[in-house]
C-alpha cells in the first residue's frame, strides 16, 4: 500500500519536499552536534535535560491518546469513530518514532544505545520506557497496517489482530505512566516528585493528542476526497467532548499542584513553581511562556463548553489553545523548571541554541513527513474504496 | 520487464554501494606487518600475556574481559592458563609493545594510535605499533579514545 | 517465473534469517573457543585496601586557607585528567567548595554567623548506601560496588545524563564537548573520558587497588578522613558515633557516607 504515498498533487509533493529541507538542515545540524558534542545545546551541568528530552515527553503523550478512539470503537462499540481510529494509530506510530528520535539525538553515546537492552536493568524506569515505547510502536503498525490492508481487500481484518488491538489499551495507559515515572521517582527534584505527576500527564496526553488530531482530520476533509467524519455523524463533536473533559481535568490537577506548594508554603515545593510563575532570584525567563500555557488553556476549555465548540472558525482556534497550552507545559516547562533551583537552591536558566532548534524542527519534520505518508496511503485507500 | 530501466539502474547504485569498501581499499599500501615472522619467533621469549597464537585471535577479547573485569569487578590481577600472573592494565602490554620503550628489546611489532578521528593531534602515524597489524587488517582500534597512547606512540 | 511481490519479501527474509543465524552459530562457537582457552583467573590484589563500607568525614577546622581547599581540588583534577573548559555550563567538577546555605538544603537561617555561612564545605559525590542515580541507570554503567563506593563504567555509559537529574547533590558532570584539549596537566597513567559520557567522583577506587588512599585524602593533610565505616576500630567509625557529623539532604532517605564535622569549627573567633 507504500505505493500509494508515491502519488499526489503538486501541494502534497511541495509539503514533501518542504519537510525533506527541514530534515536535511537538520541533519546537518545534527552531524555538527555528533562530532563537537552535546555542548552544541543550551544544556550544561545543572539543566542536564533540555528541548529533545521535553518532546520526547510531551510526544509520548501524543502517541497515547490514540487509546482514545481506540478505546470507545473497540471496546465499547461505538461506531462513530470508526474511520477515525486509523488516523490516531497512525499518529501514535508518527508520535512514538519521534519520541524515539529525539532519545537518540539527546544520547551522549547514541552508538550504544543498545547497551540499554544488552545491560537491562531491572530498576530503571528508563529501561521499561525503552521496551513499552517498542512495544507500543510495534503494536500500533501491526493493528493499523493489517486492518487498513483488510478494508483495502474488503474484508474483515485476521482474528488475532483483535489481541494486539486490546493490549494496545492498557498499553498506551503504560508508556505515558512509565515517561512520568521517569521524573516522579526521582528524590531531589521537588518540581516532579510527586504522586500526581501520571494523572497529569495522561491528562494533558489526552487534551493535546485528540486536538491535534481533529485538526489533523479537518486538514484531510480539506485536502482529500475522503470525510472522516460525515455530516450527521458527529464523531468529531463526541472526540472534542473528550478534548474538554480530559484538559479540564488536567487544569484542575495543576491547580491542585500549585495549592500544596503554595499553601504548605515548603520552599522546595515553592521555588521552582515561583520560577515558572513569577521569577526567582530575579531569573523568568519562562514566566511568559508559562503564562501563555496558562491563557490559552483556559481560552481553550472556555471555546470547547460553549457552542462555540461547533463553530467553524472557533474549533480549530480552541483546539490549536489546547494544544500548544500543553506543549509549552510539557514540552519546555516542565523539563526545564525541573532543574531549577539546582541542587545548591540556584537558579541556572536554560537557553537552547540554533543548532539544538535545527535538529529539533528536523525530528519534528521527520514526523511529519512519516505522518503524511501514512495518512496518504489511508487516504488513497478509502478514496479508491469509495469508488 | 516492467520499468527495467529504473530497476537496472538502481542495482547498479546498490552493487556499487556494497562494494564501495573494497574499492575505496584497493591499491593502497597496507603492506603487511613488518618483521611479522622475525617478531613472532621473538615474542616466544619475552612471554606475552598468553601464547603468541591465542593473543593474536583473542587479544580484543581478553582486553575487553581485563577492562570488565579492572572496572565493573574491581579485580587487578590476572593469572594465565600457565599459572603466571600478570596486572590487569594497559601498562603491561604497552611495557614490551612500545615503539621506542627500554624494556623492548625485543624489537616488538606494535600498536600504533593511528586514529584520525581523535581528537590528540600529536598522534605519531609511525608504521610501528599497532597501525602495522591494524592497517593491514584494516581495522581502526577505538582504544585511546580513553586511556593515553603509551610513550613513543605520541610526538 | 512469476514471483509475486509478497512470495519474494517472504523468500529474502528467510534468506536473511539463515544467514544472521548461520553466522551466529559460527561466532558463537568461536566465542567458546575463546572462553575455553582463557579459563584462567582474575583476582583482586593483595596490596589493595578493602572495607564493607568506605565513608568520609570532612572536619571543617582543617579548612581554613585557600590554599586547604586548593590543595584538595587539585590533586583531584591533576591525577584525573579533569579538564578546565573555563565555563560554568560545561563545567565537570569532582570535588569542590560551597557554602553552608548552599550545601544543606532545609530553609535558611538569618541569625546564623557569617563566619559559619561562610566556610567552605567540601562537596563531592556522597557515594549514598541508597543511591537514586544507581537506580536509575537504564545500562547499569554507574553501580555500586559491595565496598560502598558508587563507580562508573564509562565504557558502558550511553550518556542519557539520567542519574545527573537523579542524583539529589548536583555531583555529576557530564562531558558536553571533547575533554582532551582542555586538560592542564595530563596523567597519562589515567585514562581521560571520551565526549558524551557522564563521570564523578569514585573515592579513588584506581589507588585504593593498589593499597593508597584518594588523592584528595592525602592532599587535605588531616582535613579529609577516610575510612571503613562498617570497622568499629575505624578513625570514620568513632568520629561519626562520638561526635556530632552533619550530612547533606538526609531527608532524601539516600544515606549519603560523606560527614561533616562542624565540632571543632570557631574554635578561633568565637571562643
Amino acid at each position: 500500500m507504500l505505493e500509494k504515498a508515491l502519488t499526489g498533487s503538486k501541494k502534497y509533493w511541495a509539503w514533501i519536499i518542504f519537510l525533506l529541507a527541514i530534515i536535511a538542515v537538520g541533519f546537518m545540524a545534527y552531524l555538527k552536534q555528533f562530532t563537537y558534542g552535546l555542548g552544541l545545546t543550551g544544556m550544561s551541568r545543572d539543566v542536564s535535560w533540555g528541548l529533545y528530552i521535553a518532546q520526547f515527553t510531551f510526544l509520548v503523550g501524543v502517541a497515547a491518546s490514540a487509546v482514545m478512539l481506540v478505546t470507545p470503537y473497540y471496546l465499547h462499540d461505538f461506531k462513530k469513530f470508526g474511520k477515525m481510529v486509523i488516523f490516531g494509530e497512525f499518529l501514535a506510530v508518527s508520535a512514538v518514532i519521534m519520541c524515539i528520535l529525539f532519545i537518540f539525538v539527546d544520547v551522549g553515546q547514541p552508538m550504544r544505545i543498545l547497551n540499554v537492552l544488552l545491560y537491562p536493568q531491572l530498576h530503571s524506569v528508563m529501561f521499561y520506557d525503552m521496551c513499552v515505547l517498542c512495544g507500543y510502536l510495534a503494536i500500533n503498525i501491526i493493528v493499523g497496517w493489517t486492518s487498513l490492508a483488510a478494508e483495502r481487500k474488503g474484508t474483515h481484518p485476521p482474528k488475532w489482530v483483535k489481541f494486539f488491538v486490546y493490549l494496545s489499551v492498557p498499553w498506551a495507559f503504560s508508556i505515558h505512566t512509565v515517561t512520568a515515572f521517569l521524573y516522579s521517582g526521582l528524590p531531589g527534584r521537588h518540581f516532579w516528585a510527586t504522586a500526581i505527576m501520571a494523572a497529569r500527564f495522561l491528562a494533558s496526553a489526552f487534551a493535546a493528542g485528540p486536538s491535534l488530531l481533529v485538526l489533523l482530520l479537518l486538514i484531510v476533509r480539506k485536502v482529500s476526497k475522503f470525510d472522516p467524519d460525515p455530516p450527521g455523524v458527529g464523531a468529531i463533536q463526541s472526540l472534542v467532548k473528550i478534548i474538554r473533559y480530559a484538559m479540564i481535568a488536567n487544569v484542575f490537577f495543576y491547580i491542585c499542584e500549585v495549592f500544596t506548594a503554595f499553601y504548605s508554603s515548603m520552599p522546595g515545593e515553592m521555588h521552582p513553581f515561583e520560577y515558572v510563575f513569577v521569577g526567582l532570584h530575579g531569573h523568568a525567563s519562562l514566566v511568559p511562556f508559562m503564562w501563555t500555557a496558562t491563557f490559552l488553556a483556559f481560552l481553550g476549555i472556555l471555546l470547547l463548553v460553549f457552542p462555540t465548540r461547533k463553530n467553524k472558525v472557533l474549533l480549530p482556534i480552541a483546539l490549536l489553545s489546547i494544544f500548544f497550552a500543553n506543549w509549552i507545559d510539557k514540552g519546555i516547562v516542565l523539563i526545564i523548571a525541573g532543574f531549577v533551583p539546582n541542587s545548591f537552591d540556584r537558579v541556572i536558566e536554560y537557553f537552547p541554541t540554533s543548532n539544538e532548534i535545527s535538529i529539533v524542527l528536523g525530528v519534528y519534520a521527520i514526523g511529519f513527513l512519516l505522518l503524511t505518508v501514512l495518512y496518504k496511503v489511508a487516504i488513497s485507500v478509502r478514496e479508491e474504496k469509495a469508488q | 520487464m516492467y520499468k527495467g530501466g529504473k530497476i537496472i539502474a538502481a542495482l547498479i547504485i546498490f552493487v556499487a554501494f556494497l562494494t564501495f569498501p573494497f574499492f575505496y581499499n584497493m591499491g593502497k599500501a597496507n603492506a603487511g606487518p613488518e618483521n611479522l615472522a622475525a617478531n613472532l619467533k621473538q615474542a616466544a621469549e619475552p612471554q606475552c600475556v598468553e601464547s603468541a597464537d591465542y593473543m593474536r585471535t583473542n587479544h580484543m577479547q581478553l582486553l575487553n574481559d581485563w577492562r570488565q573485569a579492572y572496572v565493573r569487578d574491581g579485580q587487578t590481577e590476572y593469572t594465565n592458563s600457565q599459572g603466571k600472573t600478570f596486572e590487569v592494565n594497559l601498562d603491561t602490554c604497552t611495557k614490551c609493545h612500545s615503539t621506542g620503550s627500554s624494556s623492548n628489546a625485543a624489537g616488538l611489532s606494535n600498536p600504533v594510535a593511528n586514529n584520525v578521528g581523535v581528537s590528540n593531534s600529536a598522534v605519531d602515524t609511525s608504521d610501528q605499533f599497532c597501525v602495522s597489524c591494524h592497517d593491514y587488517a584494516s581495522v581502526k582500534p577505538t582504544c585511546w579514545d580513553c586511556p593515553f597512547e603509551p610513550e613513543g606512540a605520541t610526538k | 517465473m512469476s514471483i509475486n511481490r509478497r512470495q519474494f519479501l517472504r523468500r529474502a527474509g528467510v534468506v536473511t534469517a539463515l544467514g544472521l543465524g548461520g553466522s551466529f552459530a559460527f561466532t558463537g562457537l568461536r566465542g567458546t573457543v575463546a572462553e575455553a582457552a582463557s579459563d584462567a583467573g582474575y583476582k583482586t590484589s593483595d596490596k589493595s585496601l578493602t572495607a564493607k563500607h568506605w565513608a568520609m568525614v570532612v572536619d571543617m577546622s582543617k579548612f581554613k586557607s585557600e590554599d586547604d581547599i586548593k590543595r584538595v581540588t587539585e590533586s583531584c583534577v591533576n591525577i584525573h585528567n579533569i579538564p578546565d573548559f573555563g565555563n560554568p555550563k560545561d563545567e565537570i567538577m569532582w570535588i569542590w567548595q560551597d557554602d553552608y546555605e548552599h550545601t544543606f538544603s532545609g530553609g535558611d537561617n538569618e541569625y546564623l554567623t557569617e563566619s559559619f555561612k561562610e566556610l567552605p564545605f567540601m562537596v563531592l559525590c556522597n557515594h549514598c548506601e541508597n543511591p537514586p542515580c544507581v537506580k536509575a541507570c537504564p545500562t547499569g554503567a554507574t553501580f555500586k560496588r559491595s565496598d560502598g563506593i558508587v563507580d562508573m563504567d564509562y565504557h558502558r555509559c550511553i550518556g542519557c545524563r539520567f542519574c545527573m537529574g537523579a542524583c539529589p547533590f548536583g555531583a555529576r558532570s557530564f562531558n558536553y564537548r571533547d575533554p582532551r584539549p582542555f586538560i592542564k596537566k595530563t596523567n597519562p597513567n589515567f585514562p581521560t573520558r571520551t565526549p558524551g559520557v557522564v563521570e564523578k567522583c569514585t573515592f579513588c577506587v584506581e589507588r585504593l587497588a593498589k593499597g593508597e588512599i584518594p588523592a584528595c585524602v592525602e592532599a587535605s593533610k588531616g582535613g579529609l578522613i577516610f575510612g571503613d565505616l562498617d570497622d568499629p576500630n575505624s578513625e570514620v567509625r568513632k568520629i561519626v558515633s562520638t561526635k556530632f557529623t552533619i550530612r547533606r539532604k538526609t531527608d532524601l532517605g539516600t544515606q549519603p557516607s560523606v560527614y561533616y564535622l562542624i565540632d571543632r569549627v570557631g574554635g578561633g573567633e568565637h571562643a
